[in-house]
């Protein structure tokens, strides 16, 4: 396939591990902030071949992961309490609310479907007037663009029967957040390319600024991965702090306009809980109060009970790469994907469940 | 989440009552529908990348190489500071 074959090509892997190891002299931290660089890194065995001075953290870069509890339970009471048409992507069915995941509810007989795209579940309204249909909309900033366009969608349709569930996050937020922990320690970042690719460059100027930490927007591919993590490391070893743009393929300074407009023509940024972390201020979006029609959490009464079941899960300490899947104690053995005991073990882009299927550890 | 890939724009018709733009993308042979509306100067046979059925960014061929001549172009500077 164009453009993404070429850029799994092992010798060119090679050659940037090549120059990394010929400039590295110190033990540096980086932490990519995006679940789908986390599952790339892994399952192409990157972090294997890196020489012993780079550690490799994986941030809360997993909206699956980050997702609270309390937003299970509200769409499992959506598909259940209320019976709704309740749609979502198809990581968030295994994660355990407090009572149970949305997979559970489904067996009860809850309507609960797997969508590709948010505009599948508008289409899906339109076919059924009389049940109410919600999407679960969860998703960093790259995320945010469709889940938006599915609300201008229902409403250009004058459709009284769709609603979104809104978990959204922001990046910016918290990679601050991160360094703000004095435990942390991160030298510096692969920024999310696909959440650029929406937002563009200028939020991390600030942040290199600030906390004297380079930022590289990088891609997803083995190359692009690699040729990310070399331009990381020679700033460190430069004492440089810049925010460098390695997928120029895709990423435009300023980010997609367009995007970026329907984003704020329904969202509002509002503050948000993550899940492990805590509350991080003005670090997600909420549906604004003219598009409160199609806003599930006020159409349905919603309300948020922001008690966690206490599991054992290390999932806070692992988000803020203050551990690794391997530091905990349930890692493999009461914890694994069919039984996950958090969130990070459920999503294919959880650390604990890249760690899981491509250490040999399920062997 | 945020995956997204890259495919070839086969054709382009409009749908949604004449609304919107929406493109046949063929990832490798496989076609996907993606909605046009954040990339509306995307023409038939650009590469975009789709992200939960929308296109969000047009591929920039140029820039596309430059992965592979920073490396050769790195590795030839290494070789004149030794």
């Amino acid at each position: 396939m164009q453009y993404v074959t070429e850029y799994r090509d092992a010798d060119i892997v090679h050659g940037y591990l090549a120059r990394i190891r010929s400039i590295v002299t110190k033990p540096w931290t980086i932490m990519e902030v995006c679940g789908g660089q986390t599952h790339s890194l892994v399952k192409h065995g990157l972090l294997d071949i890196l020489p012993p001075e780079i550690t490799i953290v994986h941030g809360p870069g997993c909206p699956v992961c980050v997702t609270p509890q309390s937003l299970i339970n509200q769409a499992v009471s959506l598909a259940i309490d209320h019976q709704v048409i309740l749609c979502s992507f198809g990581d968030m069915l295994r994660v355990p609310g407090s009572k149970m995941s949305l997979l559970e509810a489904k067996a009860r007989g809850a309507d609960v479907r797997i969508l590709y795209s948010p505009l599948e579940a508008v289409e899906i309204a339109k076919k059924f007037p009389d049940k109410q249909v919600v999407f679960f909309a969860v998703g960093f900033e790259t995320t945010a663009p469709a889940n938006a366009l599915s609300v201008l969608h229902a409403h250009r349709a004058g459709l009284q029967n769709y609603s979104i569930l809104t978990a959204h996050v922001l990046v910016p937020p918290a990679i601050r957040a991160i360094m703000d922990d004095p435990h942390t320690r991160v030298n510096g970042f692969l920024a999310a390319g696909h959440v650029c690719t929406i937002m563009g460059n200028s939020e991390y100027y600030p942040i290199a600024d600030e906390y004297k930490i380079p930022l590289v927007v990088t891609g997803f591919e083995p190359v692009d991965l690699m040729q990310g993590l070399y331009l990381t490391i020679q700033q460190l070893e430069d004492g440089k702090a810049e925010v460098i743009n390695q997928y120029s393929r895709v990423v435009k300074e300023e980010g997609n306009p367009d995007a970026r407009a329907v984003i704020e023509k329904v969202f509002e940024v509002s503050h948000r809980n993550w899940r492990g972390i805590g509350v991080i201020p003005r670090s997600g979006y909420a549906v604004k109060e003219e598009f409160a029609l199609y806003d599930a959490e006020k159409k349905f009464g919603l309300v948020a009970q922001e008690q966690e079941n206490e599991t054992g899960c290390i999932a806070g300490s692992i988000l803020k790469g203050l551990k690794k899947p391997k530091d905990c104690p349930h890692f493999g053995k009461t914890c694994t994907p069919l039984n996950p005991l958090g969130a990070p073990m459920v999503s294919t882009e959880g650390a604990c469940a890249a760690y899981y299927h491509f250490s040999g550890i399920a062997e | 989440m945020c995956l997204a890939i890259p495919g070839k724009v086969e054709s382009i018709e409009l749908m949604y009552e004449n609304t919107v733009r929406m493109a046949r993308v063929s990832f490798g042979g496989i076609i996907k529908q993606a909605s046009l509306e954040m990339l509306p100067q995307a023409e038939v046979g650009d590469y975009v990348l789709v992200h939960v059925g929308v296109a969000i960014s047009k591929v920039d061929e140029e820039e596309a190489h430059k992965v592979f001549e920073y490396l050769r172009e790195a590795g030839e500077l290494d070789e004149l500071n030794h």
